[in-house]
């Protein structure tokens, strides 16, 4: 197996921003099509470490949007995440817990956080955790996506913020259960969120 | 003088005991998921039918949607 050094990883890295991204801890809620994108955004752009949770996995119809490769096909996402972010970046920390998110287990698993970002599918798991969030934890800033689905109208893709809560998506298309959103526009959705991640990093630094 | 309110910035008028459950209903808020704050403060789902909102508040919802 192939290995690198960390100057070797960052030599092109801005110098400046670098070190707020290598300090940094972001906590992940789920491991799907947005969870997998974001994860790998952060971690390609530095990110000190991640904690990611999510109890399902792998299945076939996962692959048109998730990163994640058919010899995973079966594995738990959140261990499949952890080996393919290694590959990329070994200098990231990657928490995994393949386990469901409630209200209880949510304040413990990420409560030393500096961002928190949604990456839930059903819009009752994105309700639950920012109700949570919001009470518990006002001053840590929640990157949530709402409305993904489907394909063109990239203008309608906004970022509303509401204090310290952030939701990224056209907020209008829901399509029904059965059909997945596609691998464009997710990713465009989960970068956005990745980004915001920097931008508030780099933001919250300079206080 | 007509009290208001405003609802993800626009005016509505204001009258008692107007709760975030009837704030949603007249503005036609379709989908069952939803963030609301009013003044800043995030109102519970279960609070919709009890939380009476002042005159001036700034009321913001959100649609939560599946997907992801």
């Amino acid at each position: 197996m192939k290995k690198i050094t960390y100057s070797q990883f960052f030599s092109k890295h801005d110098r400046k921003i670098l070190p707020i991204i290598r300090k940094a801890t972001v906590g992940i809620a789920g491991a799907g099509g947005l969870g997998s994108n974001i994860a790998f955004s952060l971690v390609r752009a530095g990110i000190g470490k991640l904690i990611i949770s999510d109890f399902d996995k792998i299945e076939p119809s996962n692959l048109n949007r998730q990163q994640y490769f058919i010899e995973q096909i079966g594995m738990p996402k959140v261990k499949a995440l952890r080996d393919n972010l290694r590959m990329i970046n070994p200098f990231s920390a990657c928490e995994i817990h393949e386990i469901k998110l409630n209200e209880e287990n949510i304040p413990i698993i990420y409560k030393n956080v500096d961002i928190m970002v949604e990456a839930f599918d059903k819009a009752e798991m994105k309700q639950m955790l920012i109700e949570s969030w919001l009470i518990r934890f006002p001053e840590i800033p929640l990157i949530v996506a709402s409305g993904l689905a489907g394909f063109g109208d990239n203008e309608k893709i906004r970022t509303k913020n509401l204090g310290n809560l952030f939701v990224i998506g056209d907020e209008t298309a829901e399509l029904d259960d059965e059909i997945s959103p596609m691998a464009p526009k997710v990713g465009i959705v989960a970068n956005m969120q990745a980004n915001l991640v920097l931008e508030l990093l780099i933001k919250n630094s300079k206080r | 003088m007509r009290k208001t309110i405003l609802v993800n910035g626009r005016e509505m008028e204001w009258e008692e005991n107007l709760t975030i459950d009837e704030i949603l209903k007249r503005n036609k808020f379709s989908f069952k998921m939803l963030v609301v704050k009013v003044n800043g403060k995030l109102i519970k789902k279960e609070e919709y039918k009890s939380f009476v909102v002042p005159p001036n508040a700034d009321v913001k919802v959100i649609h939560l949607i599946s997907g992801g």
